[in-house]
């Protein structure tokens, strides 16, 4: 199918990935081309089959409620651009989820 | 003594434990092999220097603790990691210690090394051509002796594609034999660490060093691989192949290779048949679906407040892939596209199923064409996607694969695809050492 | 204003934090609360990249007891998923979550329209009751936020029910009902104030009569107490009537409580819809329940509340409006249970053992069940004393026991202190034992 610029607009904020004008007439161009190539699943008899998701064979892989140890404050905090009295910091968020 | 650097794992063992050299040496020659090498290449993001240990060469999207992790992007460009992969542990168990982190493509999405934000690894048999992705690095290592062996992941082929185009040994496990807790996510339902080698041997080794249970996997097995196959020829072994690996996308010097490599196996008593794989067509659209969608959710957490830097140091083949898989799952689209990707997935799934009730392994080429030119199809995602038409069903299926060498087409390696059923690594690792065995293609070297 | 022409149309979701010792998926300390901040995180909370999330087997049981206390079924097999979206305390980009096959679902729970008289009973449908992870704690500081990640990953189930409330009451019953139930399966503190419990209603009204659901709904959310939920509810019930009335077109929104002014805000109108992407986590296989394992878990619930105020009210005649204190605090009805076996012996009533304990409110960590049934005697022993009282007593356990008044005079003389017993009970063990004795020696002789 074909996706519009608007679509990848939409797309694009939905991905939390700021782009360009130009960068959105690209994409909209790569991406319909590359549906139209996975269009052709369509073609593919699909009743009575069921997705798969995983392909480990493992169910039920459930752990004991045990506690370990856990990084140290210094070590949760050393790759961060940005910190305060032992927090992370970003710009202010006020708008309910 | 010769080179140091070019002996296998088994030997570099073996090595230290009769004294011919020590660890320190055994690092010297490594650190100095490096240091010659990796500026033509390269192949290195970042080094360690070590006295001690079996040098072993990680891609960076393998978090190790204390050291640079970059997955090959820029929006990790100072990311120190505060842990270790599980991996790296168990490495660190068997007395291998990490002498650097290799370059790929940017986490890991791509086939030939290009997408990497700190520049391509060439070929080290044409640095005119791309060594394969996206564990290009990785694979170039190995084929250059800069170190004694090397892990990459495998989403779609990572493994066996460099490995074929490089001209070393690859093997992606079956997915759920390796634990994938600190490989950085690129699609969690297919990816899979496995080692690069000069031997079959030496594969056979590190998987049964790196596989096993852990507590931080839910998904990964809990028995160790364990091998119990030695075969000495192919009697009794019944190889399929599958028509379409063979169909018009196949370079021509390539199917040459690959039949006469066939016919060597015949030759070793195997039986070959024709199999088929019918759903085989519909892999690069599933497998794109499917990558693609968890990969927009795993790259989620990128947002620069904990680590990393903002959203848009991404590169431009991430950014395709975030929103190729954003909308995949977005309302109105997901059943078109995602969960019929997963109907599908089972219809390659069964296709392999029903083939292995009556072959043992399944062998065919790992990638259409040898190395091509830097440069070659970077400005067309999906041609460069189709290049990995043959290794992306296995991955979807989570069967093991291996590249093993089987000659050279225009100058450049070729590799063998040899596939087995899930878990079973043991036969696969057996045919392929005794194909390489009875030839001599693991004694070519590329001349740098 | 016409209240009578439109009826309220109310659902709730509650979020609960459960007790485990880890959180969900990692194998971090879940007890938060006051820790130095940052400091109880590791690679899966924190969501660095390569970290795998695994699942807390305490944390399905406690879900499944709370599924079971609620009546629902449990799925045979079930999944996570995850829901994607953008915010600092949501450290993976996405939380881990349940939508197509929640690990609970299709229960009820009866709540009642009057608390006071306890008339009225309605029944409300539980959609789901579901498995996921808290996110992390942000502090606005100025125009920055901060942000602590050891609450993040914590574990959360929630509770959606249909929209099957129709007052504030109920609503607050409803509440009550469930942080009740959260301690007396142990499987949460449930306090509001530290946010282990919250509460979002949805709440439209439409016409009475009236069969589909109203075309738009307002989430009240972030209200940190039933009190205050309660009023949040009550007022935008009148604030909708009133709004219908005037012919206003009312729309989704989401609203919070301004406690000085006493009216809801607006705190995010019409927004696109969210799109959160749910797709099966592909890092955590399935998991499954068979009949066993649920029967297992079941065996180990204790009596849950409603049952134990049947019991209060058929069994030991207890009143009303008693039984639901004792009931409320499982401490407290422990305690109350085993002070009745003491007051069996010794011929103290259920209902004085209630009063007791209401009207004296004792210090129940410091007393034992015991010395409360001697102190109820103690206090009462001296008043018993009259002949003529005594008599009375005395008689109406000859009447009463008229096989025991004929081995006696056939001669079995010891069957005396079986009636003295009968007498002590009668008289909640006021009587003067010795005095009874004669007295009875005495009619019994005539």
């Amino acid at each position: 199918m074909k996706i519009t610029s608007d679509q990848v607009k939409k797309v694009s904020k939905l991905a939390n990935l700021p782009l360009t004008e130009n960068q959105v007439e690209q994409y909209s161009d790569q991406l319909s081309k590359i549906l139209e190539y996975i269009d052709q699943l369509n073609r593919v008899n699909t009743s009575g089959i069921f997705p798969i998701y995983n392909v480990s064979q493992k169910k039920n892989t459930l752990r004991q409620d045990e506690v370990s140890t856990s990084l140290t404050q210094k070590e949760v905090l050393q790759n961060t651009s940005r910190k305060m009295n032992g927090q992370f910091v970003t710009k202010g968020v006020f708008e309910e989820k | 003594m010769s080179d140091i650097t070019q002996l296998t794992l088994k030997k570099t063992v073996d090595g230290i434990k009769n004294k011919d050299f020590s660890e320190k040496e055994l690092n010297e020659a490594f650190f100095k092999k490096i240091e010659s090498q990796n500026s033509k290449l390269n192949i290195f993001l970042s080094q360690k220097i070590n006295t001690t240990g079996i040098p072993v060469a990680i891609k960076d999207i393998i978090i190790t603790k204390d050291i640079p992790t970059t997955a090959g992007s820029k929006i990790l460009e100072n990311f120190i990691p505060p842990y270790n992969a599980t991996v790296i542990e168990k490495l660190i168990e068997n007395g291998v210690s990490v002498i650097g982190k290799t370059n790929c493509d940017e986490f890991a999405m791509g086939s030939s090394g290009e997408n990497s934000a700190y520049g391509p690894t060439l070929n080290p048999w044409d640095i005119t051509k791309v060594p394969g992705g996206s564990s290009s690095g990785s694979a170039a290592a190995v084929a250059a002796d800069l170190c004694v062996f090397s892990l990459g992941t495998d989403t779609g082929g990572s493994i066996r594609q460099p490995a074929s185009l490089s001209g070393v040994v690859g093997l992606k496990p079956s997915y759920g034999r390796v634990s994938r807790y600190g490989s950085i996510a690129m699609a969690s339902s297919l990816d899979q660490i496995g080692p690069f080698t000069k031997c079959v041997e030496d594969a056979r080794l590190v998987l049964e060093w790196i596989s096993g249970g852990d507590k931080y996997d839910s998904n990964c097995k809990n028995e160790k691989f364990l091998s119990s196959k030695k075969l000495t020829n192919l009697k009794n072994i019944k190889i399929g192949v599958p028509k379409e690996y063979f169909g018009k996308g196949l370079d021509e010097g390539v199917k040459k290779v690959i039949n006469s490599a066939l016919k060597k196996m015949e030759d070793l008593g195997a039986e070959i048949v024709e199999v088929s794989l019918p759903n085989t067509k519909y892999a690069v659209a599933v497998y794109y679906i499917i990558m693609s969608s968890e990969v927009s959710s795993n790259l989620a957490r990128f947002d620069g407040i904990r680590y990393g830097k903002d959203r848009d140091k991404f590169g431009a083949e991430v950014k395709r892939r975030i929103m190729l898989g954003t909308f995949s799952l977005a309302s109105g689209y997901y059943d078109a596209y995602f969960t019929k990707a997963a109907k599908v997935r089972n219809l390659i799934k069964q296709d392999f199923d029903r083939v292995f009730q009556k072959i043992n392994v399944i062998v065919g080429p790992v990638s259409p064409t040898v190395a091509w030119n830097l440069g070659d199809k970077v400005n067309d995602p999906l041609k460069m996607y189709l290049s990995d038409a043959y290794t992306i069903p296995a991955s979807l299926a989570g069967i093991p694969g291996l590249s093993v060498p089987c000659g050279f087409s225009e100058g450049l390696p070729v590799g063998l695809q040899i596939l087995g059923k899930q878990f079973d690594e043991d036969i696969v690792l057996a045919v392929g050492e005794v194909y390489e065995s009875y030839t001599s293609w693991k004694e070519e070297k590329p001349k740098i | 204003m016409n209240q009578d022409k439109y009826e309220p149309v109310i659902g709730l979701e509650v979020h609960v934090e459960l007790n485990t010792k880890t959180k969900m998926f990692c194998y971090c300390s879940a007890d938060y609360f006051a820790k130095q901040t940052n400091s109880q995180v590791c690679p899966v909370c924190l969501g660095l990249p390569g970290a795998l999330p695994m699942i807390n087997r305490e944390a399905i049981k406690k879900c499944i007891q709370i599924g079971l206390a609620l009546n629902c079924s449990i799925n045979e097999t079930s999944y996570f998923e995850r829901k994607n979206y953008f915010y600092p305390d949501l450290a993976k980009g996405f939380q881990t979550s349940q939508l197509v096959l929640p690990i609970c679902v299709k229960g009820w729970l009866d709540v009642e329209d009057d608390s006071l008289t306890g008339l009225g009973m309605t029944r409300i449908r539980i959609n789901r009751v579901h498995q996921e992870e808290d996110t992390g704690k942000l502090t606005h500081v100025g125009d920055e936020t901060l942000i602590d990640f050891n609450r993040s990953s914590v574990p959360l189930v929630e509770i959606v029910t249909e929209p099957d409330f129709k007052s504030s009451a109920q609503v607050r019953d409803y509440a009550k009902k469930l942080q009740q139930i959260f301690k007396y399966l142990g499987v949460s503190s449930a306090d509001m104030e530290k946010g282990q419990m919250r509460l979002e209603a949805n709440v439209s009204v439409r016409l009475v009569g009236q069969k589909e659901l109203p075309p738009y709904r307002v989430e009240l959310k972030n209200i940190n107490s039933f009190r205050f939920m309660v009023a949040a509810v009550e007022y935008e019930i009148k604030r909708q009537i009133e709004a219908l009335e005037k012919g206003e077109k009312l729309s989704q929104e989401t609203r919070g409580w301004n406690e000085a002014k006493n009216e809801t805000y607006l705190q995010r109108s019409k927004e696109e819809a969210h799109d959160y992407r749910y797709f099966p986590e592909p890092d955590l296989p399935e998991i499954s329940f068979s009949d066993n394992l649920v029967n297992q878990i079941k065996s180990e619930m204790p009596e849950l509340p409603a049952l134990k105020l049947e019991r209060y009210k058929n069994e030991f005649k207890l009143k009303l409006s008693d039984a639901k204190i004792l009931i409320d605090d499982l401490f407290l009805a422990n305690f109350f249970e085993e002070a009745l076996i003491y007051g069996r012996e010794k011929g103290v009533e259920a209902q004085q053992i209630a009063n007791y304990i209401i009207n004296q409110k004792i210090d129940l960590v410091d007393s034992n069940p015991s010395q409360i049934v001697d102190d109820i005697l103690a206090k009462k022993s001296s008043t018993l004393d009259d002949d003529l009282e005594l008599e009375k007593l005395a008689k109406e356990a000859i009447e009463k026991n008229p096989n025991m008044v004929e081995s006696y005079k056939s001669g079995k003389i010891s069957v005396i202190m079986a009636l003295v017993g009968i007498v002590m009970r009668i008289s909640s063990g006021r009587a003067n034992a010795q005095k009874v004795k004669e007295i009875l020696v005495k009619l019994l002789n005539n």
